[in-house]
């Protein structure tokens, strides 16, 4: 059960454009007490303590460079919107439950245990104004992820009951319906059809062996389902032996984003199950780029071992293919640029992939100053994109994307 | 005993004992903490090529990131350089080192560490003036970035004033200036002066890690 704030009511109605956000909300969901939600918060804030995330925790040298980064920061000159601010309740909780001194910090009173006013917060921060881009990781001198650790400080919230309604109820969709736009396998169905029909191409599904599983987003089902056909059209022109399932057909996941991580292992899984059982050499994802994060560098720990198939994003999988001569594509003779999904290029490591489908392509490929590892991000991903509230904030930010263009 | 006496002796011994014993804790406190292992398949080497290409490149900044952190990061440099130059390259702390090392290396001239000591003090006043005048830095500095601070600047400002004397006897002097390194070395391992031996393990697992996966690091 999610519930708003009741200090503030959540406009369902209003258009987005029109949405005017309260000042403060913060959203609860679940019916536990204050003491409880903070306890669940310190809890799995701590679970995620390892080598890799202490060490970022007790390197931090509060240079405030991150800030200088950071695109919610630079629109804004909001100090709250540091990254290394916003993981401030999950370095308290390092330093109290879990750091090397953690034993005096607790003693002296050092580090004080953090309030449910601080977790309240911090939901802004966490959730409204990181989009986990990655662009301040690479400005840190010390080198600390820190995008990798708001991944982690937001399994404390969402077990805390303390994430945004909508990013929520985006979340729980996915989960009980296997889509975060509630897409189901029959609306799916549907969506092949006609998009079968209306392109003429042959559209494999539910095949019992194949090599290739391909997956779609949501977004692109309900809204641009013409990519359902383009994918087809690239996998019979390669020759592939490829297949959509039912039972796996969903990219994102909005477990993940929100940060649940069984959620997002049931996600993972489905695809994963589907793959496996038409023995599957291939997973082929859409554009979206949080769902290569999902499943080609976090899939295999999901499943506890190492995947029994190889992961592309679609980009790579087009490089790849050109490369191999699989197919020929016609020239274009257009001026183009190309804006990096953050966890595609900067932070999945597939950042020539899309450059060299373009090269084939012919275009006038015009890299954006600072382009591609080094992008602005849009603004809408880790989830951002859901949340009502942050609308005003994300267009604010979205500007910088724009001037880059 | 006199002062200079304990300064040299117990005082500087015990600091060095605190400072390796403090060391090796918050290390062994950071390293045992479990380790996940990752599963997905790599797509470019990892390992400790890649955590040595990162501790080294991350030194220097990106381009887009230059002109809004060119005046900290100059200012952190001479610091960084000064403080070295002055602890590792002034005889008379050669002459130091050589007497439990066994060995010596050459100097650098009086005048020249003195140059590279003032201008590191400078550029230390600089960094905590911008820390208590940016918004940023002011939300985000808290007790440790201010003692820090002071731990590391008195160690510079007791060895510059010295030859000033100020009519105070040279080794008395020298005992104050031997117990600022020894309360610096007392609480180096304990606050943000760890990132001396830290900076290696987050560079490091940073490289290893995104290197691994082909990206940016």
């Amino acid at each position: 059960m999610s519930t708003v704030d009741g200090r503030h009511t959540l406009d369902r109605e209003a258009e987005r454009l029109a949405y005017k956000p309260p000042e403060i909300r913060h959203d609860k969901q679940g019916d536990m007490g204050t003491e409880e939600r903070i306890e669940k918060a310190m809890h799995h804030f701590v679970k995620n303590f390892n080598t890799q995330t202490a060490s970022y925790l007790d390197g931090c040298l509060h240079c405030g460079m991150c800030a200088d980064a950071c695109h919610f920061h630079v629109r804004t000159d909001d100090p709250r919107y540091t990254p290394i601010w916003k993981l401030e309740l999950f370095k308290q909780a390092f330093k109290r439950e879990a750091g090397p001194f953690a034993f005096f910090y607790r003693l002296f009173g050092f580090k004080k245990k953090v309030t449910i006013e601080q977790l309240e917060e911090w939901q802004h921060l966490l959730y409204d104004s990181c989009t986990v881009c990655g662009r301040c990781s690479l400005v840190c001198p010390m080198g600390i992820d820190i995008a990798g650790l708001v991944s982690m400080a937001r399994h404390g919230m969402f077990k805390a009951g303390l994430i945004p309604h909508e990013l929520h109820e985006v979340a729980k969709r996915a989960a009980e319906t296997g889509s975060p736009l509630g897409i189901t396998p029959d609306k799916f169905e549907d969506r092949i059809d006609w998009m079968a029909d209306e392109h003429d191409v042959e559209i494999p599904v539910d095949v019992d062996q194949a090599d290739v599983l391909a997956v779609m987003s949501s977004i692109e089902i309900q809204k641009y389902p013409q990519s359902i056909a383009a994918t087809a059209k690239i996998l019979n022109a390669a020759g592939e032996k490829w297949t959509f399932r039912l039972d796996g057909f969903e990219a994102t996941n909005f477990g993940m984003l929100s940060g649940n991580p069984d959620w997002q292992k049931e996600a993972t899984m489905k695809i994963i199950d589907a793959a496996v059982k038409i023995g599957a050499k291939l997973v082929v994802l859409p554009e979206c780029g949080h769902a290569y994060m999902a499943l080609r560098w976090m899939g295999a720990n999901m499943l506890g071992k190492p995947l029994p198939f190889k992961v592309m994003h679609i980009s790579e999988y087009l490089s790849d293919a050109l490369d191999k001569g699989k197919f020929k594509v016609n020239k274009v003779s257009k001026s183009v640029t190309y804006h990096d999904p953050c966890q595609v290029s900067r932070r999945g490591g597939a950042t020539g992939a899309a450059r060299n489908v373009l090269k084939h392509l012919g275009v006038d490929f015009r890299e954006m100053e600072f382009g591609g590892d080094y992008n602005w991000c849009c603004g809408g991903g880790g989830g951002v994109v859901t949340i009502k509230r942050a609308d005003p904030l994300r267009r604010r930010v979205f500007k910088l994307k724009m001037n880059q263009v | 005993m006199d002062l200079l006496d304990f300064a040299r002796g117990p005082a500087l011994q015990w600091a060095a004992y605190i400072l390796v014993a403090g060391t090796i804790w918050r290390i062994v406190g950071i390293v045992l903490l479990k380790e996940k292992p990752d599963f997905s398949e790599p797509r470019a080497r990892g390992g400790l090529g890649a955590a040595l290409k990162v501790i080294y490149t991350r030194s220097f900044t990106a381009d887009p990131f230059k002109p809004a952190t060119m005046y900290p990061k100059m200012l952190a440099y001479v610091m960084h350089l000064g403080l070295f130059a002055v602890v590792l390259l002034f005889v008379p702390h050669i002459m130091f080192f050589e007497g439990f090392l066994g060995f010596s290396w050459p100097g650098l001239p009086n005048n020249a560490i003195y140059v590279l000591g003032v201008a590191a003090v400078a550029s230390g006043i600089a960094l905590l003036v911008r820390r208590v005048t940016s918004p940023v830095l002011k939300l985000i500095s808290n007790f440790d970035d201010y003692f820090s601070w002071l731990m590391t600047m008195l160690p510079m400002l007791t060895g510059l004033i010295m030859p000033l004397r100020f009519g105070v006897r040279y080794e008395t002097l020298l005992a104050i200036h031997i117990l600022s390194v020894a309360a610096l070395m007392i609480w180096l391992p304990f606050g943000k002066l760890g990132h001396t031996f830290l900076v290696f393990i987050t560079r490091g697992t940073t490289g290893m890690v995104f290197e691994r996966r082909g990206a940016k690091t």
